[in-house]
């Protein structure tokens, strides 16, 4: 019984030491190694790819953002600013509660499945909002303009694009509120549509921050 | 060009990629396990463990050198994150509750990498990176330890010897893994996956104000995550979350990476074996498979059955704009196809037959191309159990590689088959009878029975995607999913094993006119039919009152 035990814990310890071996090889040298190479030859990306406008730092071209007014009393969340282009909805986003020092925005999405009824009801008030919301004087959205991803939330919570339809749907709104000539807000979104990568990866997007960024140079230029 | 014919170009793509590189990286990778020489980091590390390399062991030794591997990561990972509130570089994250902790040291360890914590507000740099990214180097390495000592077992005759655990151990992990995750993080870096040690920092926004940042070393272990069929993401959204997985370019990198490794096995396998039509035929049972899911997938998903999808005119709930429907289809498939669980879209928000799909793939034991290792020895196994149907309809003694399937050898592969579905639907029901764990649910009826019979699922075939609609975050789940996952891992691992000591020690048949043909067409196309109806008969019960109870609604 001691011979066995003893022999277990000598093979317990080979198994410890070949595990801290390799921890120093695959857990402390390869990222470093990857770290110091990403700093030195591709910094804006392995730093966030921060997104500048008017010299500051306004958010990162991959993470999706709201576009909202501020919270007023008796509001559950803030209304969208109608100004700007909005992008998808985010129901599936989480509130840090553990480490509480921090404002983190927790990734993820509502896991909701196609039979379940509030998601039936968030898309039901999603569309109807969108509907409501890009309707101008001139032009009335019917129902069935409205694409997919306009009413859905996606999987991280964070999409920063939206499909080229849904940025159309928005041009003569975004139009209207800033007095702008529809023309001029449509070739905006032709600019910042990005097809497919090579022609076949992926789907084609419109990144509403960088979309929006250039909005408001297109309105501070006047 | 429209989203489908997209669709099917990535998927053209995909495969073509995977056809040029299999040949030359599973020929390198049979090199490597086969080499008589040792590298000198190498040589430094085996003094490091105490162990001679050039030991031949028998199938009892090479199992304790996996097992008390496997215990040393467990008991490492556990106090990590136990102690993470003291540590330095931990930002300031507290030490993890027990049974999470432990559901998190056996996930990694497994790999399953099943999360029941958020990788944002719980994680910090220490534990993400030599904690967390360290185990899906190793768990991937023993896997293909062991899937190369069953391979041997064909191969070698007469002595019982299955090659040296430590030596495959190292070699796996030092000349396979190691260069292969560095040219794919830089790659990701270029994509835009972010590789920095900044901590979590304050970021403007447009609309004034500020959001939050995590840092960290994500392209480092977002590489070996996916080429390790690990697939636990460094956020909660995981390969989702645009720092994990930000171009549609990155999206097909990442599911090429995880199905690369799988698929160039049956080629060392080949080579090993010393015939590589016999890694053909396998390789084309798991390729016929894995094209037919995604086809099945796509189909499902572009056609949106579902209330709430028929209503927003398309599933794209919890699928990104950049990805698209094929392009989350297909990562869906590979992930559940193969031990990964990475996911880039959210399989609880799939279609009802698409989720079905899913759970099906995990089903079927990961075996088309399966987990690195676990993969082959899955579908090697299934070899097995194929050649003893064909041996038993034409009334001869099966024959595989040279090798008798006796009586000995198919109880090992029986026993190996057995374990997941029992570990699956136990439980499953066990979590059903009992009246707590159905809390967990966010959906009800039909879908969260699916929840919960995925995560077993999940977790007893160590694939780690989720309906993640569950909060597995209690007690029971915490516990019976680590239990799942343990037994899940290790008890096939004892079958393989033992069935390769057992081939190993037997003389070899001669090949003879009566001999079946295992490196034809025709015997892929009855492995891909046992594979179908010995796991589908198994699960159909349970298919039937979830997915497809759900997706024929």
């Amino acid at each position: 019984m001691t011979h066995s035990l003893t022999n277990t814990a000598r093979m317990l310890g080979a198994g410890l030491r070949a595990l801290l071996a390799l921890t120093l090889v695959t857990g402390v040298v390869y990222p470093l190694v990857i770290t110091g190479i990403a700093q030195g030859l591709f910094n804006g990306q392995a730093n966030g790819s921060e997104i500048k406008a008017d010299g500051k730092v306004v958010g990162s071209s991959l993470i999706g953002q709201n576009y909202s007014l501020p919270l007023e009393k008796g509001q559950d969340s803030p209304a969208p600013d109608l100004k700007w282009f909005q992008g998808r909805p985010q129901n599936g986003l989480g509130v840090n509660s553990v480490n509480t020092q921090y404002r983190l925005i927790l990734s993820g999405a509502t896991n909701r499945s196609g039979d379940n009824q509030e998601l039936v009801q968030w898309v039901k008030d999603a569309k109807a909002a969108v509907v409501r919301a890009n309707s101008t004087a001139g032009h009335t959205v019917e129902p069935s303009e409205v694409p997919a991803d306009a009413v859905t939330s996606s999987g991280s919570g964070l999409d920063p694009d939206i499909s080229p339809q849904y940025a159309n749907l928005q041009v003569r709104r975004v139009a209207e509120r800033n007095g702008l000539p529809v023309a001029e807000v449509r070739s905006l979104v032709d600019e910042h549509t990005e097809g497919r990568v090579l022609g076949f990866m992926g789907e084609p997007r419109v990144n509403v921050l960088e979309l929006n960024i250039a909005l408001k140079e297109l309105l501070a230029r006047g | 060009m429209g989203p489908v014919t997209a669709g099917v170009f990535q998927l053209l793509a995909v495969t073509g990629a995977l056809a040029l590189v299999h040949i030359p990286l599973g020929t390198y990778m049979a090199g490597v396990y086969s080499s008589k020489r040792h590298l000198r980091v190498e040589r430094w590390i085996y003094k490091g463990i105490g162990a001679d390399p050039d030991t031949q062991m028998r199938w009892p030794a090479y199992l304790r050198g996996v097992l008390v591997f496997s215990l040393a990561g467990v008991l490492f990972l556990y106090a990590l994150q136990r102690v993470q509130g003291v540590l330095p570089g931990s930002l300031g994250f507290a030490s993890i509750d027990p049974d999470q902790a432990f559901n998190t040291a056996v996930s990694f360890v497994t790999n399953t990498n099943w999360q029941s914590y958020y990788g944002e507000q719980a994680t910090g740099h220490v534990v993400q990176t030599a904690g967390l990214a360290v185990q899906n180097f190793v768990s991937a390495a023993v896997g293909m330890a062991v899937a190369v000592a069953l391979v041997r077992g064909f191969a070698r005759s007469r002595s019982g010897e299955l090659g040296n655990f430590w030596a495959d151990l190292v070699r796996g992990v030092v000349r396979i893994l190691v260069p292969l995750a560095f040219v794919a993080a830089i790659v990701l870096v270029a994509c835009g996956v972010v590789q920095n040690f900044s901590g979590i920092h304050e970021v403007g926004q447009f609309m004034g104000g500020s959001q939050e940042w995590n840092g960290g070393a994500v392209a480092s272990q977002e590489a070996i995550k996916e080429l390790g069929t690990n697939g636990g993401g460094y956020f909660n959204a995981n390969s989702a979350h645009p720092y994990e997985n930000p171009t549609p370019f990155s999206n097909l990198f990442e599911i090429f990476l995880i199905l690369v490794i799988p698929f160039s096995l049956t080629r060392a396998f080949g080579v090993m074996a010393g015939s590589v039509k016999q890694g053909y035929a396998i390789l084309a049972a798991m390729g016929t498979i894995w094209l037919g899911f995604v086809s099945l997938m796509m189909w499902s998903e572009f056609s949106h059955h579902g209330p709430a999808f028929e209503l927003a005119n398309g599933a794209m709930e919890g699928k990104e704009v950049r990805f698209g429907i094929a392009g989350s289809s297909l990562f869906a498939v590979s992930t559940t196809l193969t031990s990964t669980g990475a996911v880039n879209s959210f399989h609880s928000s799939f279609t009802g037959l698409g989720g079905g799909i899913t759970m099906l793939g995990m089903m079927l034991g990961e075996i088309a191309p399966g987990g690195v290792g676990s993969g082959l020895y899955g579908m090697l196994v299934m070899a097995v159990v194929a050649v003893f149907i064909a041996g038993l309809m034409v009334g001869r003694t099966p024959e595989y590689l040279g090798k008798k399937i006796g009586t000995r050898e198919i109880k090992q592969a029986a026993l190996y088959i057995l374990v997941t579905p029992a570990l699956v639907l136990v439980l499953t029901a066990a979590a059903m009878a009992l009246p707590t764990p159905g809390h967990s649910m966010t959906n009800s009826g039909a879908h969260g029975f699916s929840e919960i019979l995925y995560a077993y699922t999940s977790a007893s075939n160590n694939n780690g995607s989720a309906f993640a609609g569950l909060d597995a975050d209690t007690q029971w789940f915490n516990t019976t999913l680590g239990i799942a996952m343990l037994l899940g891992r290790f008890l096939p691992m004892v079958f393989v094993l033992a069935l390769a000591g057992s081939l190993a020690r037997q003389t070899p048949v001669p090949f003879t006119a009566g001999t079946l043909r295992t490196g034809k067409p025709l015997f892929a196309g009855l492995l891909v039919g046992a594979t179908l109806i010995i796991t589908g008969l198994t699960y159909f019960p349970a298919l039937a009152l979830g997915p497809l109870a759900e997706g024929l609604a």
